[in-house]
Order: C-alpha cells, then structure tokens, then sequence
C-alpha cells in the first residue's frame, strides 16, 4: 500500500470537504429555521461562480482560447469579485425566499418543498438559456503552485480552499453565537412566536439566514471553479447532493454538524478512491447510510440538539 | 379617571373555522394589576396572544396608549412597552440562561440600562445567576418560569402580560412568584394576569375578569369577586 498516495487523496479529501461544507450550511441553516430543503441552494451555488466570471471576462481577465494560463489578476480585483459574486447571491437567497417560500410559510411542508425543487429546475434551466449550455474556462485568478512535504503534494489552491472556508465557517460560528442577531438567529429557529415576543422581526431573521448561506455558497462556487476549473450551470447538482448528505450526516441544523459532515464526505471520498475511483462516490455513499443507520439524527444532531 | 392603558373592544378571534373569543372586551389602566381567571380551554391565552399581536381579531379591536393595535405585528408592539412572558416552556431551552435575558432587551441599545435592568433581574431571582450560563432548558420548571418573567422585565414593559405564572410551582415558589408581582407592579408595571391559581391572582389584583368559553361572563373588583359564591363554586374550589 502507498502510505503517500493515500495521504495525497487525503488531503485532497479535506479541500474537497471543505467546500461540501460551504454549501452544506446553507442547507443547514435554513432547515433550521424553516425545517425546509432548500433544493435551489445548490444553484445558487452555480450562480457564485458565474458571478464571479462575467465582470473577470468583461476586464478581459479570462485564460486563452487554448485553455492556457490566467492573466494575472490583483489579488485586491480578485477580492473584489468574490464579495460581488456574495453579495448578488445574498440578493438572489433573499428574492428566493421572499418570492417563492414566503407566501407558503403557512400551507404546511410539502408545498414549499415542491416550490424548492421548481426554483432548483428554474435556475440550473434558466442558467443554460442566459449563461450558455457549454462549459466556460473559469480564470484560475492564482498562479498555480504546489509544496512538496514529505512527497505528498500540497496545491496552493487546494490550501487557499481550505484556509478560506475555514476562516468563513468561523466566523459564522462566532456571529451566530456572540452576535445579537445571531442570538435572534437563533432564537427563531426555536420558535416564531416566542422570538417575535422578544421584539424579533422574524421575516427579517429568516432573509437574513437565506443571505448568510447563498453568501458562503458563492465563496463555495468560486473556489471550486478556481480548482475544476470549468463551470456549467448545472454544476451545482451534484453539489447539491453532496453538500446536502453532509448537511444531513453532520446532524440537518447543526452548524458544526454541517462542517464536519463536508470533511467526513469529502475524504471518505477521497480515500476510497485510492482504491477505485469509479466507486468512490458508491461507497461513500455507503459509509454514510451505515453512519445514518447508527445514528439517524446524524452525527452531531441529537446528543447536540442545539439547531442552528 | 385617566384613559386606560389597554382596551379590549368587542374582539372575536378564530382559529380557522372555529372560533375561540366572542366579543372579549376588557380594560387595563395606568398602574393596574388585572386578573383574567377562567378554565382551561377558555380562551384566557387566546386573549392575551391578542393583546400581543400573535393573532388578529376578525372582529373588534385592541387600543394601547390610544392607539389601535390591532393589526401591528407582535415585535413592534415590544418595543412600545406592551410585553408577554409567555407561561414558563415559551424560554429558549437551546440558549443559556444569560442568552435569554439578552433576548429579552432585543428592542434596546442602551447598554448602561440594561446592565443595570439585567442586575435587577438576577436581584429578583437569585436562582438565575446561579445558573447564568446554564442551558435554559435544563432549568427546573419555576427558575424557567423565573426567567420568563425576568427576561419579560429586561424589555422595561409598560404592561407585562404574564401568562400562569405560577403554573405546576410549589406553594412556596408560587408565594415568591406573586410577591415579586407586587414588587414589579410597585415599579410601575401595569399587569394584565391569566392565572389558573385563582385564589392568589385576585388576592394580588385590584380588578378581575372571568372568561368562560370564550365569553367575559363577570367582571368587578377581585375582592367582589372572591366572595360571590358563584365564582367560588367554580374557581375557587368552593372553599
């Protein structure tokens, strides 16, 4: 067995994980509050990427026909893409549930589910009639490098992935826990009646939740993009899916749950691939049935019951 | 006498098909402390989820300060002094007991206030600063009942609706609960009460209402109140 080969596929698991886990708060989060799977989240994700690609094409900042290297980008326009490409998206997480969730608050849950689903079917449509069917050459925005430890071979991408979600989930966590309105955050996600009791405007609450997550789902979108780095809009469905199975391994509603459950995905994934890459994802899959038969709240749902 | 604080016009209140309040008026003035007594299922929470703003009247109105709530969503009202404590299970149990008293002063930013509220709430209960970082939920059912009421105190109501306060306590705790009733209403609190304990609610009210299926079907001074047999038959274990 090559120890460094599968250690190679490890920490190839972990940046892997770490954008399932970007995404897979967003789905966490707003299960949370609304006790809904937000199916268009994953698309929303696909809109992140494609956020940040229009303005890096229209400066001219895109690689060559050929597929060759990225211009240079500054580091400081790069930046400004990434909060862009956050903030259209917290715009399009807000519209989402104001247009299509907010006015069936009250017609049980299988009927925004199903809205969910169509929203999903809008955007990854929709993205092929503006965006194109065809696959786009995302800049790469960072020259690629990698560091060689001990044979196992760290890309600079592959840091800069885990290094920003890691930062991104922290923060989140330390809003939603030391914040006031991380307090009301979660405070409604117990219970509508008794957070308006406390003066908290719940619909402001629950679009600001939709906000948070496609935020970090745009941050999620670009950092795959930057790796892939192709992007089509129906990028986000197998996103969707993993992203959301960790959301639910890690315990649906818990935050951490969310993160752990992306790093226990992706490297699972990636372990098994060591073995057959053509079966990775099938037992992967399997691992997690196994784990949610054990524990169907999921890892961190129930002894943390804590939501959100 | 001055306009009162709270008015309750002629209200009806559904739920869905089935309707829950007929024609509930009431009053509240500056200073008061009013008892809501009446059985289970009568409509006493229905009333005060009213007042608040988590349910609309299909019919009548409801005046704070002159002015018509009765279409003003509940978080607004909160930051006007018009404050529920919900009866004890309304506390965060997933938040720390310290967590609940911030929510409490959610519609305030004066920071020197409420450090000074927050003070005079662990002042009340000494029970809760014991258990500050505790998780609400793992409380005993009087300290959450506890910070219900202490949490309500951190909004500074104008008037408190307090919910069975003393619901599933032990006799000495419900003796504490009322006590600091009186304090708080000493405080200036007006006090609108739904209490299953009728006996101590009108000791500790000047005016009382009775609610029966949905219908005010007395009204007077807790003090008549207690002695007309009729009342005592019903709610006062006949005693």
């Amino acid at each position: 067995m090559d120890f460094t080969q599968l250690l190679q596929n490890m920490t190839n698991g972990v940046a892997k994980g770490s954008c399932y886990a970007l995404v897979a708060v967003g789905y966490t989060m707003v299960y949370g509050v609304l006790q809904l799977i937000n199916f268009a989240h994953s698309d929303v994700y696909m809109l992140g990427a494609y956020f940040a690609y229009w303005p890096a094409k229209w400066m001219g900042y895109l690689p060559d026909e050929k597929g060759g290297r990225a211009q240079d980008v500054p580091l400081a326009l790069v930046g400004l893409f990434v909060v862009g490409s956050m903030a259209a998206c917290a715009a399009v997480g807000a519209l989402i549930e104001r247009a299509a969730y907010r006015p069936l608050r009250h017609s049980g849950r299988l009927a925004p589910l199903i809205t969910a689903i169509g929203v999903s079917l809008l955007l990854e449509y929709g993205g092929q009639m503006v965006f194109g069917t065809e696959p786009r050459l995302f800049p790469t925005f960072v020259e690629a490098q990698s560091y060689d430890v001990a044979g196992v071979k760290f890309a600079n991408t592959s840091i800069i992935i885990v290094v920003t979600a890691a930062v991104l989930m922290g923060a989140l966590t330390l809003f939603v826990n030391h914040t006031r309105q991380g307090r009301a955050l979660r405070a409604v996600s117990h219970s509508f009646n008794n957070a308006r009791l406390m003066g908290i405007n719940v619909n402001a609450t629950i679009t600001m939740t939709f906000m948070l997550g496609s935020s970090l789902a745009a941050v999620g979108g670009i950092l795959v993009a930057m790796d892939q780095p192709t992007i089509t809009p129906l990028m986000g469905l197998r996103m969707g899916l993993k992203a959301f199975v960790a959301a639910v391994l890690g315990g649906i509603g818990s935050i951490p749950g969310a993160a752990l459950g992306g790093l226990l995905l992706g490297v699972s994934e990636s372990v098994v691939a060591y073995w057959s890459t053509t079966y990775s994802e099938a037992v992967a899959f399997l691992i997690l049935i196994g784990v949610l038969l054990v524990r169907p709240a999921g890892i961190l749902g129930s002894s943390a019951r804590e939501k959100v | 006498m001055a306009e009162p604080l709270l008015i309750v016009e002629k209200v009806d209140v559904y739920y869905g098909a089935v309707q829950a309040l007929r024609g509930v008026s009431l009053q509240v003035h500056e200073g008061e402390v009013v008892t809501l007594i009446g059985c289970n299922g009568a409509g006493k929470t229905t009333t005060l989820n009213t007042i608040c703003g988590l349910l609309r009247p299909r019919l009548g109105r409801v005046l704070y300060q002159g002015n018509d709530i009765s279409r003003r969503p509940a978080h607004e009202l909160v930051r006007q002094g018009l404050v529920m404590a919900p009866e004890g299970r309304g506390i965060f149990p997933n938040l720390t007991v310290a967590e609940n008293m911030d929510l409490g002063a959610f519609t305030r930013s004066d920071k020197a206030g409420i450090a000074a509220d927050l003070e005079r709430g662990y002042a009340l209960f000494p029970r809760l600063r014991e258990r500050i970082n505790q998780k609400a939920g793992t409380l005993s059912g009087g300290e959450q009942q506890m910070l219900a009421i202490a949490r309500a105190l951190m909004a500074r109501p104008r008037l408190l609706l307090l919910d069975e306060p003393s619901l599933g306590l032990a006799p000495l705790l419900v003796k504490t609960i009322f006590e600091t009733i009186d304090r708080i209403n000493g405080e200036g609190v007006s006090i609108l009460l739904v209490e299953q304990n009728a006996n101590a609610a009108l000791k500790h009210s000047r005016r009382a209402y009775v609610l029966q299926s949905g219908e005010i079907c007395q009204e007077g001074s807790s003090e008549a109140l207690r002695d007309d047999p009729a009342v005592r038959a019903a709610y006062l274990g006949g005693q």
